[in-house]
């Protein structure tokens, strides 16, 4: 009796970790979907990734929702505490990137192929790589529970504001050249921005997986990029 | 009938063989018929169904059956339970999908939402579904995944709900590159050769027109031909490398490669070109050897364009510094280190991210002029990637510019304890 009690509890901390699983799966679909319709100004793809946004969303609240009735009915304590908590914290994270690739889908909208040269598309391109990589890697970690790997997400975030950066300064220079690329290039600005912001919600769910193994959150300061030149190209 | 014979038969041997007398025989030949027709007349029941008796046989299936053909699978599989849940999977598949484990939900293994998808719509029709997916980092492989309902026990056989789901992954990778490589490799090349090609047109015309007659002008723009159609064979060479790279970009490389070796022959074999421009190479190695898992002609080229590099930039500097070393965690060396060192006006820090794209060019004109074709560093990267490395630039502001390439060692090298000052310098 008591041993089907413990495996149904077991089974509901694993159904969590699946979805959370599968939330991430989707995430990275919508980054990969909000960039190639970018790139290729494909409105229907970008329109395609708006549509699924709700399915993101709902799954959060589903977890939301099952992390608490877990610890309403089964109290539990470290290790499963922390990876209720933990699930919950990466499950808003992952809301949050999708949110973020739904804005960049968008946006391709708006600015309707302008501004298509091989320097920009080349900058968001190695940019969206990027971020699709960290998410891959931090959601890898989550999976095996890899607090090395995740730590290595943490720590490598420079390069992807670097990046940001660059393509900032990019932008800046097509404005000046002519007013009338100022509106598409400020879509553009945001869409790299909200690149970045992805970027740091992978370092968040890195920062979670911490906790969830250790038992202690990560106090010490992100390495920031701008006193080191020093750029991780994968 | 039969019985009744035999019995008689029996009475009659009886009597003739004179064993017994008449009533004796008799009883025993009665006796013989009555257990005739009690045989015959037992009740035999209904006879077992052959499906029946497979499906029982088939509910008895050991683990070892499964395992086993599991593992005679030629590609990867992975067997599921309704809920999602790895019952049991082959070699490939754990090859395939790193740290797949058993009674854990696919999902924390394989997230993509087309197979969660197609697994679903497998349990839910009970039919064989398929679907295409595609994986972008860290390289880019394009799968082909069949879900498939399997049905041991009999309520499953009649019933709406499979057993378990079988999945079986085909990688589509080679073929979906080749397409892909051939369109990138057509577009770059047209794009890229449309205005050398136009300017050595420009210039025969000129030669067959106006200038016809003057020979000063003639020899001038031969030169320029002569450079132009120099470029546009290095950038076909440069554009057939890197296809070649990302071809192969997702296997992995199975020689060794000794990186100290490799150096020493580079330095051997550029020293002199870089000693005309008033360049030294210098080689610093920690060990005497650093092994690891690559391709040889691929690491060679990787360092020579590395070191080319930083002998054409970095000229001013007068010398370029190669620095071998291993890092590791918890004192085992995990990670041969090789830095490609120069001293010339390095990289401005909003180019350095990037470097590695192709045809991306810090200042187009100086590299046309030290014939330059913009893919040094983009075949680079693809090497390091194919080899599971990474490359770090780092430029300080006046302090030239640093190219760090991190490659795994081979797992079967013995650690070697660092040499000491005899192997350092160059030699």
């Amino acid at each position: 009796m008591t041993e089907h009690t413990v495996s149904a509890y077991e089974n509901e901390l694993k159904g969590l970790a699946q979805r959370v699983a599968e939330m991430g799966g989707l995430a990275e679909k919508q980054i990969v979907g909000s960039i190639d319709a970018l790139i290729r100004n494909d409105h229907e793809l970008a329109q395609q990734v708006r549509a699924a946004d709700p399915q993101i969303d709902a799954l959060q609240r589903q977890i939301e929702e099952t992390g608490i009735l877990i610890i309403a009915k089964r109290q539990p304590m470290a290790v499963d505490l922390r990876e209720i908590v933990g699930a919950l914290r990466i499950a808003t994270d992952l809301e949050r990137i999708a949110d973020l690739a739904k804005s960049n889908a968008k946006r391709v909208l708006a600015i309707n192929g302008a501004q298509q040269l091989p320097k920009v598309t080349g900058g968001f391109d190695a940019m969206a790589r990027l971020a699709m990589e960290r998410v891959k890697q931090v959601l890898d970690a989550y999976a095996q529970r890899d607090v090395a790997a995740a730590l290595e997400v943490w720590g490598a975030d420079g390069d992807i504001d670097a990046l940001y950066n660059s393509l900032f300064r990019e932008l800046l220079t097509y404005m000046l050249e002519d007013p009338r690329n100022i509106g598409p290039c400020t879509h553009l600005l945001f869409c790299a921005k909200n690149l970045e912001r992805i970027g740091d919600h992978a370092t968040n769910i890195a920062e979670t997986i911490h906790y969830m193994v250790n038992g202690v959150a990560l106090v010490d300061e992100r390495p920031k990029l701008d006193t080191i030149s020093m750029v991780p190209v994968a | 009938m039969v019985p009744l014979c035999r019995g008689l038969a029996l009475a009659l041997v009886l009597r003739i063989a004179g064993a017994v007398d008449w009533p004796y025989a008799l009883g025993a030949g009665l006796a013989l018929v009555a257990a005739g027709f009690v045989v015959r007349l037992r009740p035999r029941g209904k006879a077992p169904l052959e499906e029946t008796l497979l499906a029982r046989r088939a509910a008895r299936l050991t683990d070892l059956t499964v395992e086993g053909l599991m593992a005679a699978l030629p590609v990867p599989a992975v067997l599921l339970d309704p809920k999602l849940v790895v019952r049991t999977h082959n070699a490939t598949a754990a090859a395939l999908l790193p740290g797949l484990r058993r009674g854990e939900p696919l999902m924390l293994f394989l997230r993509a939402p087309e197979v969660v998808d197609v697994v679903r719509r497998a349990l839910a029709t009970n039919a064989h579904q398929v679907i295409d997916y595609q994986e972008r980092v860290p390289v880019a492989r394009w799968y082909s995944v069949d879900a498939v309902p399997v049905a041991v026990t009999s309520e499953a056989r009649d019933g709406e709900r499979p057993d378990y789901i079988l999945i079986v992954l085909r990688d589509l990778t080679e073929e979906r590159r080749l397409e892909r490589l051939r369109a990138d490799f057509v577009a770059n090349a047209s794009h890229e050769l449309r205005t050398p090609l136009a300017s050595v047109l420009g210039f025969i015309e000129t030669i067959q027109g106006p200038a016809r007659n003057d020979a000063a002008a003639r020899e001038r723009f031969l030169g320029i031909m002569l450079t132009q159609a120099r470029r546009m064979s290095r950038l076909i060479d440069d554009l057939l490398s890197l296809s070649r790279v990302e071809l192969n970009e997702h296997v992995r490389p199975t020689d060794t490669v000794d990186l100290v070796a490799l150096i020493a022959q580079l330095r051997d074999t550029l020293g002199p070109g870089a000693a005309e421009q008033g360049v030294t190479i210098e080689v610093n190695a920690a060990e005497p050897a650093l092994k690891v898992p690559g391709d040889q002609d691929e690491l060679f080229r990787l360092f020579e364009n590395l070191v080319q590099n930083a002998v054409k930039y970095g000229a001013e500097g007068k010398r370029v510094v190669v620095t071998l070393d291993s890092e590791g965690r918890d004192g085992r060396p995990t990670e041969a280190v090789v830095t490609v060192r120069d001293f010339g006006p390095g990289i401005p820090a909003e180019h350095l991210p990037r470097l590695t794209e192709r045809f991306y060019r810090v200042d187009v004109a100086s590299s046309r002029d030290k014939g330059g074709t913009g893919l040094g560093l983009a075949l680079v990267k693809h090497i390091v990637n194919r080899h599971r490395g990474k490359l770090a630039i780092a430029s300080p502001p006046g302090q030239g510019a640093s190219f760090t390439v991190r490659l795994e060692l081979a797992g079967a090298a013995e650690p070697v304890p660092p040499a000491g000052s005899e192997a350092r310098g160059a030699a």
